[in-house]
């Protein structure tokens, strides 16, 4: 028997039996679909934490005051006993390490930020020079906090660009006075639009000098210190010069943690990618779910179409002729239901996209191949044993009966 | 050319044997036109099975042209049937999905014949049995006498060396069966040997040889 007659067999039987090729196609795309849609998701969601780290800056280091590894110790001796606050002199230290290029701490609080009868409640930053090269971000207009001495500030302020369109219309802004509080800051910047990164959005934020921060929020303690190392070689001598130092300046006791961004990512990075492998498989197993209706459809077609069988076999066909185009009404079905399933999960895909667009979805490679893959291999196992069947069916019987 | 000796089949029903077919040895000429008759349950059609190598005998040994077909493998007989052998059965047994046409070309497909030979080889076919009006009807669309005709060019498709027939009037009104039965004497005419299994007297009696079969022996055998 040629291919080509082959194929055109298998496609007039699908064609003889629509309502049953439409019911597989829709199993079969509906569990590849699943698959694309679901990983596409799970990928987005990798993607997107990925971008979010890597937004914070390059080759960064987070100290933040109290240790978060207890495990082990003795936790009667570590509960209730607040950890010592980082201060600006334990910042400061940190200039001795060699690993660490610049550094900038960081005190986060609420204001409420006035301009003539004009008040918005704004995430306020107080931090020093270097906190816009460690963060990497960038200016639209005017010059970001002067350097100097962090324990003394001048009155002056970098706002985010939505506070600015907020608070002044499209009227000039530098130079301007705002109120935070009781205090008043001269504008001396903007920041350039950026958008979200982890969670906070730096369009909306106001930046003061640290002192004037401690001064607003009338407190010493610092929220973070971002440490960015001179190279990422670097990054694990930085972390343990910072923990030394500061060590030193505790008088012994290890109560911060760093945090460097390549763990957290690649934490988060691992995570992701093992909860989208989960959920692909979870959706994969819709694609067995599939394969055993096709075994099932194609058990009822051995039974339906016995007389057929059996006057192929009368007309000559070998058992391996028959098996042989079972196999292949199979995989075209697994390949029609996978090509309908990948146009559908695209489509899935485009929609929540659409939805999302912050988020950048995609479905990874290994789900785009493995789900028509796994359609194509369980439709073709499932029908192994219907096949075997119809091929040694007994002519006789199967025309004997009416 | 066909020459059957000493075939026996012996079928098991539960604990009991029953014999279909005992001791029945038989030759058939390029050219013959022969009935198999008999009451139900002779074993006719388990003589024409195995002249369709469709069931194998117990013991016994079938020579199909000279060689013997008795031990073939499956796949080998299905070859053999498909190269030598044409079939028409009670119930015309066309797919219903596929044109008068497709059926016909169907031993053609299985074979791996080229489309363009199968092409003028329907043709012929086509014009043969009068269906050339109706080579794109499917057999829901045909009468039960077209029906037929269509399964006796599918039979001849591939040129085959013997055709048989079960019953082939039996689905069929009088003045259509008698119809069929043109068809397949002209085979016949044509040079085709034809077996024909029924058990209306007056298709048997239409042909030259009449093979009577009583309980799985063959009880006549007289010639025209």
């Amino acid at each position: 028997m040629r291919f080509a007659d082959l194929l055109r067999f298998a496609l007039q039987v699908l064609g003889g039996y629509r309502s049953r090729t439409a019911l597989i196609l829709l199993a079969m795309g509906i569990g590849v679909a699943a698959v694309v849609a679901v990983s596409a998701i799970g990928e987005g969601a990798r993607l997107y934490v990925v971008n979010q780290f890597g937004s914070l800056g390059t080759n960064l280091i987070i100290v933040l005051p109290g240790r978060s590894e207890t495990a082990g110790a003795m936790p009667g001796v570590l509960i209730g006993k607040t950890p010592r606050d980082l201060t600006i002199d334990d910042a400061l230290a940190l200039k001795r390490s060699n690993a660490i290029l610049r550094f900038a701490p960081l005190i986060i609080g609420a204001g409420d930020v006035r301009v003539g009868n004009r008040s918005r409640e704004t995430p306020v930053l107080g931090t020093t020079a270097e906190f816009i090269q460690v963060r990497q971000m960038d200016m639209a207009q005017g010059l970001f906090l002067p350097p100097g001495d962090p324990h003394h500030s001048q009155p002056v302020c970098v706002i985010g660009a939505k506070v600015a369109s907020e608070l002044f219309g499209p009227k000039p802004v530098l130079g301007e006075w705002l109120r935070i509080g009781d205090r008043r800051f001269r504008i001396i910047g903007v920041l350039a639009r950026q958008g979200a990164s982890l969670g906070f959005n730096t369009d909306e934020i106001v930046v003061v000098p640290l002192a004037s921060a401690q001064a607003l929020f009338n407190t010493e303690a610092l929220f973070r210190i971002f440490v960015e190392a001179k190279s990422r070689e670097q990054i694990p001598l930085a972390k343990a010069d910072i923990e030394e130092i500061i060590r030193l300046r505790h008088e012994g006791e290890r109560d911060i943690t760093a945090i460097t961004q390549d763990a957290v990512l690649a934490t988060f990075d691992r995570i992701l990618r093992a909860l989208t492998l989960a959920v692909g498989g979870i959706a994969a197993i819709s694609l067995g779910v599939a394969g055993i209706l096709v075994m099932n459809v194609m058990l009822i077609a051995v039974t339906q179409r016995r007389r057929e069988i059996g006057l192929l076999k009368a007309l000559g066909a070998t058992g391996q002729q028959i098996r042989a185009a079972f196999f292949t009404e199979a995989i075209m079905l697994a390949l029609g239901g996978a090509t309908l399933g990948l146009a559908v999960g695209k489509l899935g895909q485009l929609a929540i996209g659409q939805a999302f667009p912050d988020i950048p979805f995609t479905a990874p490679w290994w789900a785009v191949i493995a789900a028509p893959l796994t359609a194509i291999v369980t439709s073709v196992l499932f029908t192994v044993v219907p096949a075997r069947r119809a091929a040694q069916l007994d002519p006789i019987q199967a025309l004997s009966k009416r | 050319m066909i020459r059957l000796t000493g075939i026996e089949r012996i079928f098991r029903v539960g604990d009991e044997e029953v014999h279909a077919l005992r001791g029945v040895s038989l030759d058939i000429e390029q050219g013959e036109y022969l009935s198999i008759m008999g009451p139900s349950g002779s074993g006719k059609s388990t003589l024409l099975n195995i002249l369709g190598l469709l069931d194998r005998p117990n013991t016994g040994r079938y020579e199909l042209n000279g060689h013997d077909v008795t031990g073939l493998p499956d796949d080998e007989l299905a070859r053999v049937r498909r190269e030598a052998i044409g079939f028409v059965f009670q119930f015309f047994h066309l797919v219903p999905r596929l044109t008068a046409e497709q059926n016909i070309e169907l031993p053609m497909v299985l074979a791996g014949i080229d489309p363009a030979e199968r092409r003028k080889r329907l043709d012929t076919l086509l014009a043969a049995y009068g269906l050339e009006a109706r080579a794109g009807h499917r057999p829901d669309q045909l009468s039960g006498g077209q029906c037929q005709r269509v399964a006796i060019a599918r039979a001849m498709s591939m040129g085959p060396t013997l055709i048989l027939a079960d019953e082939p009037t039996g689905n069929l009104d009088r003045h259509t069966g008698q119809e069929v039965m043109a068809v397949l004497e002209q085979v016949h005419h044509d040079g085709g040997t034809v077996a024909v299994v029924t058990h209306d007297p007056e298709t048997g009696a239409r042909a030259h040889r009449r093979i009577r079969l009583v309980d799985g022996e063959i009880t006549g055998d007289e010639s025209a």
